[in-house]
């Protein structure tokens, strides 16, 4: 369980983690020019949070920032539906890891769909054109939503 | 060889249509001869299951077949582990029976009624015919050449690792798993080399089924995480391999929990956490790179790096604790027993009794793969020259499977398919080589340049003149064809190799013992069924048998009645108890068979024929298991002489004369033999004069050559009596002037 958290706790706030681990390690070299820079990029972390913010905003195409908000609520769903498994128990286990892990799964096919259509991308999947990525998708979601609706019982 | 020359002659837009028929008709015929291979023990003797674990499986086809998938799901046998049952349905892999239902009515949608046996019987080598044709799609994947494919189809089709367990007759699990299993690396293969869902939603598919077939699962379960995980460190992170493990993943495991018996083990058990593991690793990694993207600094990659290596730390540190605070069920002891080798033999006996579950000896490689196993490490070198994705799969598959293979015999199993792979692969190679016909130039010509250079050169270059010439190589027909006719001679060897091996040892039912008389007349021995047809006709319907768990299975299927213990050795107590009766004095194991309501005894001596698999050679295990749980009251050690010696003659401690398994094995076995002469010919020992006496069981039956014998238990005494004062009343031996002493009297309770 341990691992799965982390990388989806990870997921929704860049930002923050940046700034958390960049703060500890800054202080560490001692060499003029390293720390210069350092400092630099720690002054302007915050402003390269917001830099990559509006670079996103401005470079991401429409159909993309639509995957990634679905991307976000599917986040947010999974993050409630375990903050009240901590909080509730996990009495029905089978009912919380199937609602779980159809937010888990889904999540991670609309990840490999979004790399799949992503333009830069295009050299990696040479054999696979959006549409076939989006059929695969829909293949996918619909296994994953049978063996979902399978095991909740 | 045609496979191999087929291209250099067949070119062209004709050629293909010709290669594809080619093709076609060669892997018709290597399924033909994977399917034929199989049937010696058919046609030798009859269509029967084989071995012990089949019995059930058969038994539980024969169940889905007559009462419907719903019942079978839940079905609950009170006719195993008498008191207890089992909870069937929760506790076996459904894939097989499942498989054999599935053809069962659709034969018999075609109008064709097949009795659901027969579809038992030739499962495995239908089976085996559908592997061969998986191994061909794996190869393909991995190698360029278009023979490879086809080398390693009739290899996998033919070696005897993999028809060991999957001749006729042995409808096991690895009947239908090792099919499943090749298959699902070749969707696996074909997955991470498009980076594409779909087939990893396929590979996710055939690994549930794969899950619902074989136990064998967790192989894949943990090799395709450390396929990954070997990719990411070398440095080959790409979003195909995101795209195709993640899918993977989430749809496998959302599959194989499916499966009652596996049910929530892939989020609860150790040998599941490295997938889980791989595919947080992924999430981050996978982050990590898309954040990079949107950022151009340097320092900032070296932040994230930290950070991933930082946050895996910590997810396996949480991992370790979580085990070892035991939310997190460590290893099981059959798991377990891979990595600690001498775990089994010291801490749960019932794992290290089974004689499959030994190391390897050096032959046993040898006998099982021949010629593939000195091609095997060339394969896994040559894989390491062209280091592909694909190629490193290879390279971790052999690595792990190789070891798990000297741990134990039965994962043979699991190494036959990439030994023949690997060994395809060089020798499709070497064929490539030594098969193309043309030469870079005429020899005439070559010659004329090579003096020209000569008188040039040699002045001023030094060296070998051959290193000079830049056309290095063999190409006379004569070297050539030498090397492939000595590929084509092993090629025949091994052929000839599979079909000896094939017929001589692993074509033997279990159940009847085939025996060669002086003449070369073939006598079969037919005690076992001799014996539970018996069982079956003149025993009461819900009369319980107890007998070593081994026999568990044959009796369920075969005699149709209740048992005790049988192979599925889920509860080792009931095990030990059904041990501590055997080995224990009458005494002591008649209250045990009256509290377990046991009727008949049966054991399985082997005194007379020489059988040795009998249970005086399993009593130590018995001894043993029992003693694991009852250590005051069993005790190895007074089963030994006093030199330490294992023994049935006149020397035989008194625990071991007085153990019920002995008397029940030598019970008036005196009388078949002139005076004093009584002899085992299994441990070749002379037996005392004065054959054990038997008190509270009696002989009901005794098979022809005396390999089953069935006791029943008598009842209680009617006036309630001891049953040995019962039974020395009755033999007269009260002395005939009883002195009038008064015993020590003790006060009436009433």
């Amino acid at each position: 369980m341990a691992a799965k958290r982390n990388a989806r706790d990870v997921t929704p706030s860049p930002p923050i983690n940046k700034s958390g681990t960049s703060t500890p390690t800054t202080p560490a070299p001692v060499v003029k020019s390293a720390t210069s820079k350092s400092k630099d990029a720690n002054l302007s972390a915050q402003e390269v949070a917001v830099a990559m913010w509006d670079n996103y905003v401005k470079a991401t195409p429409q159909r993309m920032k639509l995957i990634d908000v679905f991307m976000a609520f599917l986040v947010v769903v999974g993050v409630l539906q375990f903050v009240y498994c901590v909080i509730v128990g996990n009495y029905p286990f089978n009912a919380f890891l199937s609602g779980f892990s159809a937010t888990v799964g889904q999540f991670v096919l609309t990840a490999s769909l979004r790399i799949q259509t992503n333009a830069e991308n295009k050299a990696e999947f040479e054999s696979i054109s959006p549409e076939r990525a989006f059929a695969d998708y829909v293949f996918g979601s619909l296994i994953l939503h049978f063996f979902c609706v399978n095991f909740i019982n | 060889m045609t496979v191999a020359t087929e291209n250099s002659y067949l070119t062209g837009a004709k050629g293909r249509n010709t290669r594809g028929l080619l093709r076609l008709v060669i892997l018709c015929t290597i399924a033909a001869a994977a399917v034929s291979s199989r049937l010696f023990s058919v046609i030798r003797f009859e269509s029967i299951i084989h071995e012990f674990d089949p019995w059930f499986n058969f038994r539980a086809t024969k169940y889905l077949v007559a009462n419907g998938f719903y019942d079978f799901w839940d079905w609950f046998d009170d006719r195993t582990w008498h008191p207890l049952g089992r909870v069937t349905g929760g506790t076996l892999y459904p894939g097989l029976m499942v498989t054999s239902g599935a053809i069962y009515h659709a034969l018999k949608a075609l109008t064709l009624p097949v009795d659901i046996r027969n579809i038992c019987v030739l499962l495995a080598p239908g089976f085996s015919g559908l592997t061969a044709f998986a191994t061909y799609l794996f190869t393909n994947e991995m190698s360029s050449t278009p023979s490879a494919g086809l080398l390693a189809a009739i290899f996998m089709g033919i070696a005897p690792g993999y028809i060991s367990r999957s001749v006729a007759g042995s409808y096991d699990n690895e009947a239908i798993a090792i099919f499943l299993l090749v298959f699902t690396f070749y969707l696996w293969i074909k997955a991470i080399k498009l980076g594409s869902a779909f087939w990893g939603a396929l590979c996710a598919l055939f690994y549930g089924y794969m899950v619902s077939a074989w136990g064998g699962y967790v192989f894949i379960t943990n090799l395709i995480p450390l396929h990954v995980f070997v990719l990411v460190c070398m440095g080959r992170f790409s979003s195909r391999v995101y795209v195709s493990y993640c899918t993977w993943y989430a749809l496998g495991t959302l599959a194989s929990m499916q499966i009652p018996f596996v049910g929530f083990l892939p989020i609860r058990s150790s040998e599941h956490m490295s997938a889980l593991g791989v595919f947080g690793l992924l999430q981050l990694i996978g982050f990590v790179e898309f954040v990079r993207a949107g950022v151009p600094s340097k320092q900032f990659q070296t932040l994230l790096r930290g950070f991933v290596v930082l946050v895996f730390s910590v997810a396996l540190g949480g991992l370790v604790l979580l085990t070892v605070s035991g939310v997190i069920a460590p290893w099981t002891g059959r798991f377990y027993s891979l990595w600690d080798t001498g775990y089994a033999k010291i801490h749960i006996p019932i794992i290290a009794s089974v004689s499959e579950h030994q190391p390897t000896a050096w032959p046993a490689f040898f006998f099982d793969l021949n010629l593939l196993i000195w091609l095997f490490p060339a394969g896994v070198y040559l894989c390491f020259l062209k280091l592909t994705d694909e190629q490193v799969f290879v390279v971790v598959y052999s690595i792990l499977a190789s070891y798990f293979s000297g741990v134990m015999v039965r994962l043979m199993l699991t190494l036959t398919p990439i030994v023949c792979v690997t060994a395809a692969m060089v020798l499709s190679t070497i064929l490539e080589t030594y098969l193309s016909m043309k030469s870079p130039k005429s020899d005439a010509e070559s010659v004329a340049i090579e003096a020209a250079a000569s008188k040039k050169n040699v002045p001023t270059k030094g060296g070998l003149r051959s290193m000079r010439n830049p056309l290095v190589g063999i190409y006379t027909v004569a070297s050539k064809s030498t090397v492939v006719g000595a590929m084509t001679l092993y090629l025949l060897v091994f052929v000839l190799h599979c079909t000896w091996v094939t017929s001589n040892a692993y074509s033997s039912p279990s159940v009847v013992l085939a025996s060669k008389l002086p003449d070369g007349s073939q006598h079969i021995i037919d005690d076992y069924r001799e014996a539970y047809q018996w069982l079956r006709q003149n025993t009461k319907e819900d009369a319980k048998i107890m007998s070593w768990w081994d026999y568990g299975y044959q009796i369920g299927g075969m005699a149709d009645r209740p048992t005790l213990v049988d192979n599925n050795t889920w509860n080792n107590t009931h095990i030990a108890t059904v041990g501590k009766a055997m080995s224990s004095s009458e005494e002591v194991s008649y209250p045990i068979m009256r509290q377990h309501e046991v009727d008949y005894v049966l054991v399985v001596f082997g005194g007379l024929l020489g059988y040795s698999g009998d249970d005086i050679n399993k009593f130590l295990w018995m001894v043993r298991i029992a003693e694991g749980i009852w250590p005051d009251e069993v005790k190895e050690r007074d089963f030994f002489t006093p030199r330490g010696e294992y023994k049935i003659d006149h020397e035989a401690t008194d625990t071991m004369k007085n153990s019920l398994m002995y008397k029940m094995s030598y019970y008036n076995y005196n009388g078949l033999f002139p005076p004093g002469q009584a002899q085992d010919r299994v441990r070749g020992a002379k037996l005392p004069d004065v054959g054990p006496v038997l008190n509270s069981i009696e002989e009901a039956y005794t098979s022809e050559n005396w390999i089953i014998r069935i006791y029943k238990v008598k009842d209680l005494d009617n006036v309630g009596r001891e049953h040995g004062a019962a039974a020395s009343f009755e033999r007269g031996n009260k002395k005939k002037k009883a002195a009038k002493k008064r015993g020590p009297k003790v006060l009436r309770v009433e």
